[in-house]
């Protein structure tokens, strides 16, 4: 059986953390390279970084940080954020990322989403999806949407046929967000989470919503999801990836303990 | 210096990338010559089987590749490179190397596990029982967790060349050892600590084992 991955989120505008990062004594890391040894070095599962940069030169940046992250952890990571077309993914696969994620720039262009399957494999390719719930619109029969643009656009799309559409067009992953849970450190969306597990064949990754351990067992055992992203929990250092993972065995779910 | 063999089945830069960090030199390329001096041959590979075949065959790899088994040079096959030492890979359904007898399978579908469904690709980190003794699988600690990505999986057909066996509602051969030759389907350069160590047993391997 797989061990449920546990996921640490990362961040970057222009090469540095948008937010710091507090280690023993509470010591502020702003730098993304850093933050993803310590994790490593914590048993985190796997890596997700979120390049916040607009800029093309903050892209370049960007390359330099996922070069310098592949020479010093030696688990899976992917990155996401501004990706736009196949080249694009190619230059941060190179670089040394496992995955690449997309999400706004493939509503737009669906056909990204396959190109790059085609180009990489499936498993390279992370759709990313922030939803919000839209229980009054008739043309959304699972009552929740898609949004883009960091939550700021609303597409009238509908979360579970575009998921499920996704996985036909060769998406190897969903990373799944909450736009309500978001920020809110009081549990991850589990209807959503699981509504979308139980519709596709591909693993699902919650995210949003994630304040204490509690919320990653409900996730992953009545959201169904195959992995959590956590963020602010361990960022802030309220917890550690090894208590998270503590306390998830010490409640049934397999997790990676050994590394 | 490590030979690892570059014939277009995706990225290899992380292989090195791992090798680096045991401060190991390597070197990647698809220069049978260069390959030859190289001490150890390391043969990675993500795609599909029949492609990575042709890529093989298009550089003469593929005899080459047969040509350091025999020598008893040490080689590593990493995921697909594990796969197409085999005869054959279900994987539209394609001819492979035969330098170990048996085929590559696809999982079935509907695999479950404890009321569960599983999905395939098998993606994220699993446990891997190895047969004792081997140098290369040697010091792994018990309990320890590798990183999988891959929808077929090797089916030996001679058991006594499984060095390693990883359950998924079936319980599949994820390392094979036979002689000069170890392949694994998980992904040690990725697989944290454990990983690295099956690289750096490897790096330090004669090429002997008797089983």
């Amino acid at each position: 059986m797989l061990s449920k991955r546990i996921i640490p989120c990362l961040d970057v505008r222009a090469g540095k953390l948008t937010k710091g990062v507090k280690f023993q004594g509470n010591i502020d890391i702003g730098d993304p390279v850093e933050a993803a040894r310590v994790y490593y070095e914590q048993g985190a599962d796997e890596i997700v970084f979120y390049d916040i940069t607009a800029s093309a030169e903050g892209r370049d940046i960007m390359i330099d940080v996922v070069r310098r992250v592949a020479e010093t952890i030696f688990i899976p990571f992917s990155v996401g954020g501004g990706i736009r077309t196949v080249e694009d993914m190619r230059r941060v696969i190179l670089a040394g990322a496992e995955k690449v994620s997309v999400n706004t720039e493939a509503v737009k262009n669906p056909r990204l989403i396959a190109e790059g399957a085609e180009a990489f494999g499936n498993q390279c390719i992370v759709l990313g999806m922030d939803v919000r719930k839209n229980a009054a619109d008739p043309g959304l029969p699972s009552g929740y949407e898609m949004v883009i643009h960091g939550g700021r656009t609303a597409t009238g799309i509908d979360a579970l046929w575009w998921a499920k559409e996704a996985e036909q067009l060769g998406a190897g992953e969903i990373c799944l967000n909450s736009i309500d849970a978001d920020g809110t450190q009081e549990g991850y969306e589990l209807d959503l989470t699981e509504l979308i597990s139980d519709a596709v064949g591909i693993p699902v990754i919650a995210s949003g919503g994630a304040g204490k351990p509690e919320h990653l067992l409900d996730v992953l055992t009545r959201g169904r999801a195959d992995a959590a992203l956590i963020a602010s929990m361990v960022h802030y250092r309220t917890y550690t990836v090894p208590e998270i993972k503590a306390f998830l065995h010490g409640h049934g779910v397999r997790v990676r303990r050994e590394w | 210096m490590i030979g690892i063999v570059d014939y277009r089945a995706g990225n290899l830069t992380s292989v090195a990338r791992a090798l680096e960090s045991l401060h190991e030199k390597w070197v990647i390329t698809d220069d049978s010559e260069k390959l030859d001096a190289a001490s150890h041959i390391i043969f990675p590979g993500v795609g599909a089987a029949g492609a990575a075949m042709a890529n093989l065959r298009e550089r003469g790899l593929d005899g080459q590749l047969q040509k350091w088994v025999r020598q008893g040079k040490p080689v590593l096959g990493i995921c697909l490179g594990t796969q197409v030492i085999f005869e054959r890979s279900e994987e539209g359904d394609t001819p492979c190397l035969g330098i170990v007898s048996g085929t590559v399978r696809r999982f079935p579908a509907g695999l479950e596990a404890g009321g569960e469904r599983l999905k395939i690709p098998h993606m994220g980190w699993n446990r891997v029982a190895f047969r004792k003794g081997h140098p290369v699988f040697a010091d792994v600690p018990e309990g320890a967790e590798f990183y999988f990505v891959h929808s077929y999986y090797p089916a030996p057909a001679d058991e006594g060349s499984a060095a390693g066996w990883t359950e998924y509602g079936i319980r599949f051969c994820s390392a094979v050892a036979k002689e000069n030759l170890v392949a694994v389907q998980f992904h040690p350069e990725k697989s944290g600590r454990p990983g690295l160590a099956i690289l750096a047993n490897f790096c330090r391997w004669g090429g002997r084992y008797a089983q």
